[in-house]
C-alpha cells in the first residue's frame, strides 16, 4: 500500500477551471473520501490521480515518486468507475484475470489470486457468467474484485454505489468497509453522497468549485465545520442557520461573537418543549423515521429543524430553545468564527 | 377488434411482399424462359422451363479461358480486398477520430464528408487519369484502389459513431489494467464492435461487388472484367440478351445473399446498437 500527495494541481476544460490548485496528503491505509456536489471537480480529481486526466500544472506523488507523467498503466493503481466498466465480452473470471494478464502474471498464480478474490467477495459461483447476466450488485463486485485482485498501491473509487438501489448501497457500503479492513489498503473514494461519505471514510475531503473547503475526520466536519458550506454539506438533516438578527431578536442566543452574520444549530441541538426563555414556534410537519422523528418548526419567517424522540403534534405552538454549546458561528463570507465552543471542546479532546 | 386489425396488417403485408417479389419472379422467369425476348403475358410463372441460360452464362469461354470462373474470381478478389482494406483503415481512422483531439479532426470529418456529397461517376475522369499515371488501367488493383476511396469515406461515418456510441471508461479500465491504447483497441474496442465491423464489411463487399460503371470503364479485356460488368454486356444497343441477363443477375446475387444471411445476426444487431443506452 501506498501514501499519495495531490500537490497543488490545476485543471481546466476550455474556458472552465475544473480545479484550483488543489494540495491533499494521503496517509498509508486511508480511506479518504472526497464529497462536493455535482460540477465541483471531484471525479476529475480522482482521474488526474489515475493518470486519465493530464495536469496544467502541479503534481501527483506516490509513495515518494513523482508520477504527473507517467501513464495510467505505470502508477499501479485500480479503479472502480461509476459504471462499473466490467468487459462486456469477457466473463468474470477473464474480467478478473485480466489486468494480471496485461502485467505478464504467471499463469498459476492468476489462478490463485482470482480465486482468493472471487472467494473474499462471494462471487465464485458468477466465475463463468459474462456480466450481462449479473445483477447490478453482482457487477460491483465482480468490480471491486477487479481491483482487488490487482494488489494495487492505492484504489480509486469513482461514485461505485450510485447505480445501486438504496437499500444494496447500505450493503455495499458495509462490504467496502469490510474490504478496507481486510486489506488494509489506501482508498480514495468519490461521491457526492454526504452519508456515503460519513459512514465509510477515515477522513473526508468537502470539495466546492475546484476548491477544498475542509479535510477533516467524519466527526471533526460534523461537529467543527470550517464554513458554512461544509455545515449545511454534511449531516443529515443540514445544520439550521440562522441570521444573527433573527437570532438576537428572538433571545435564541446569549451572545454573538463580534463579525456573526448567520448562527448555526444542528437538529439535535434544537430542544422543543424546554419552557423558560424560550422562542414560541409553531409544529408545521413532522417526519417520523420510527425511532426518532424530525420536526419543523416555523418562528415567523424563520424555519428550523429539531431532531426528537417525542414530536408534537403538527399545528401545536411550543417553545424552543437552542443547546448553547452545539452553536456554530458564520461572518459575512461565510467562515466559522472560532467561539469559545471550539476552545472548550479542544480542552475536551486534549489529552 | 384485435383479430381483424391483425388480419388487415397481414393483407397489407401480403400485397406489399408481392409487389416486392413481382420483378424478382420476373427475373426469374426470364432466366428459365427459353427466349431471349420479353415475354407478354403478365404471369411470373414461366410457360417453358429451362436451364440453357444459366449454362450459357456459366459455360461461356473467351479465348480458351472459362470466362464466368475467371469474372466470378475477379469479382470475389476485388470486393474481398476492398472489404479488407476499408475496414482495416475505416477502423483506425474511426477510432482516432471517435477518441483523440488533434488538429486537422473536423477538416478531416468534413472533408470524408465533402466526398460522399457527389456521384463516383463525376470522378470517373480524374480517376482515369489517376490510374493511367500510375499504370493500373485493365488492372484489378486499380479497382481496389478506386472501390476503396469510395467506401472508406462513408465507413469511417459509419464505425465513428459506433466508437462513440462504446463507453469510454472500457478502454480507461484497460489502462489502468496495465494496458496500453492499441491493446485496449484491439482486445476490448474491436470485440465489441463486431456488429459494426459486420455491417462496415458488407457495405464495402457489397460496394465492389455491384459497382460497374467504373469498372466499365476501366476495364477493357473480358478477362479482367468483373461480374456486372459482363452483365452489362448483354444489354446491347441492337438487341439485349434478356435471358442470359436475367440467369448473370441471379448468379450474381447468389453470394450476396449468402453473405446477408450468414451476417444476419450481425447485421440486426449492428443497426439496434447504440439505440438504447446500456
Amino acid at each position: 500500500m501506498a501514501t499519495l500527495s495531490v500537490q497543488s494541481v490545476k485543471k481546466s476544460h476550455g474556458a472552465a477551471t475544473i480545479l484550483k490548485g488543489i494540495s491533499l496528503d494521503i496517509a498509508d491505509g486511508e480511506f479518504l473520501v472526497l464529497v462536493g456536489p455535482s460540477g465541483c471537480g471531484k471525479s476529475t480529481l480522482l482521474r488526474c490521480i489515475a493518470g486519465l486526466e493530464e495536469l496544467d500544472s502541479g503534481a501527483i506523488v506516490i509513495d515518494g515518486a513523482n508520477v504527473t507523467q507517467s501513464e495510467p498503466r505505470d502508477r499501479d493503481l485500480a479503479m472502480v468507475f461509476q459504471s462499473y466498466a466490467l468487459y462486456p465480452h469477457l466473463t468474470v473470471r477473464e474480467n478478473l484475470a485480466f489486468g494480471l494478464k496485461m502485467r505478464k502474471t504467471p499463469p498459476s498464480e492468476i489462478v490463485t489470486r482470482v480465486a482468493e478474490a472471487a472467494r473474499m467477495l462471494e462471487i465464485e459461483p458468477l466465475l463463468d457468467r459474462l456480466p450481462k447476466n449479473l445483477s447490478g450488485g453482482q457487477r460491483q463486485r465482480v468490480a471491486m474484485g477487479r481491483a482487488v485482485v490487482r494488489r494495487p498501491k492505492a484504489f480509486l473509487f469513482d461514485e461505485p454505489l450510485s447505480n445501486l438501489d438504496a437499500s444494496l448501497r447500505g450493503q455495499m457500503r458495509i462490504e467496502l468497509m469490510r474490504l478496507h479492513r481486510q486489506l488494509s489498503a489506501t482508498m480514495i473514494y468519490v461521491t457526492h453522497d454526504q452519508v456515503e461519505a460519513m459512514t465509510l471514510a477515515t477522513r473526508i475531503a468537502v470539495m466546492k468549485a475546484g476548491e477544498l473547503q475542509q479535510v477533516g475526520t467524519p466527526d471533526e466536519l460534523y461537529q467543527h465545520p470550517a464554513n458554512q458550506f461544509v455545515a449545511k454539506f454534511i449531516g443529515t438533516p443540514e445544520m439550521n442557520l440562522i441570521p444573527a438578527d433573527d437570532a438576537r431578536k428572538l433571545a435564541l442566543v446569549h451572545s454573538l461573537p463580534d463579525g456573526t452574520a448567520q448562527v448555526g444549530v444542528r437538529a439535535e441541538d434544537v430542544h422543543v418543549g424546554h419552557g423558560v426563555g424560550a422562542a414560541d414556534a409553531m409544529v408545521e410537519v413532522v417526519e417520523h423515521l420510527g425511532w426518532e422523528a424530525l420536526v419543523h418548526l416555523r418562528i415567523g419567517a424563520l424555519a428550523l429543524v429539531a431532531r426528537m424522540k417525542d414530536p408534537p403534534a403538527v399545528g401545536a405552538r411550543t417553545s424552543i430553545t437552542l443547546d448553547a454549546a452545539g452553536l456554530h458561528f458564520f461572518d459575512g463570507t461565510g467562515a466559522r468564527i472560532f467561539s469559545s465552543n471550539d476552545r472548550a471542546s479542544a480542552q475536551r479532546a486534549r489529552p | 377488434m384485435k383479430a381483424v386489425r391483425n388480419a388487415l396488417v397481414h393483407v397489407v403485408l401480403v400485397i406489399a411482399s408481392m409487389i416486392t417479389l413481382y420483378p424478382i419472379a420476373w427475373v426469374v422467369k426470364m432466366a428459365l424462359t427459353p427466349s431471349q425476348g420479353f415475354s407478354l403475358s403478365a404471369s411470373p410463372i414461366p410457360e417453358h422451363v429451362t436451364l440453357a441460360n444459366f449454362a450459357d452464362v456459366l459455360g461461356a469461354r473467351d479465348g480458351g479461358h472459362w470466362l464466368f470462373g475467371r469474372q466470378l474470381a475477379n469479382s470475389l478478389a476485388v470486393s474481398l480486398a476492398v472489404t479488407a482494406v476499408g475496414v482495416v483503415l475505416a477502423c483506425s481512422a474511426a477510432y482516432a477520430l471517435s477518441r483523440f483531439r488533434f488538429p486537422g479532426r473536423e477538416t478531416s470529418l468534413r472533408a470524408f464528408l465533402f466526398s460522399q456529397m457527389f456521384p463516383g461517376v463525376v470522378t470517373s475522369i480524374p480517376l482515369y487519369v489517376l490510374l493511367e499515371k500510375l499504370g493500373l488501367l485493365n488492372h484489378l488493383a486499380g479497382l481496389i484502389l478506386v472501390y476503396s476511396t469510395t467506401a472508406i469515406p462513408f465507413c469511417v461515418f459509419m464505425l465513428k459513431s459506433y466508437f462513440d456510441s462504446l463507453p469510454r471508461e472500457l478502454e480507461e479500465a484497460v489502462l489502468l489494467d496495465g494496458g496500453t491504447r492499441f491493446i485496449a483497441f484491439i482486445r476490448v474496442v474491436l470485440p465489441l464492435s463486431r456488429p459494426a465491423l459486420a455491417v462496415t464489411g458488407l457495405f464495402c463487399f457489397l460496394t465492389a461487388w455491384n459497382e460497374f460503371i467504373l469498372a466499365a470503364t476501366f476495364m477493357n479485356d473480358p478477362l479482367s472484367f468483373t461480374l456486372p460488368v459482363q452483365l452489362q454486356r448483354y444489354v446491347g444497343d441492337y438487341s439485349t440478351e434478356w435471358g442470359h441477363f436475367a440467369a448473370g443477375a441471379i448468379l450474381v446475387s447468389i453470394p450476396v445473399m449468402a453473405l446477408f444471411f450468414a451476417l444476419e445476426k450481425h447485421l440486426i444487431g449492428g443497426l439496434t446498437q447504440g439505440s438504447v443506452k446500456g
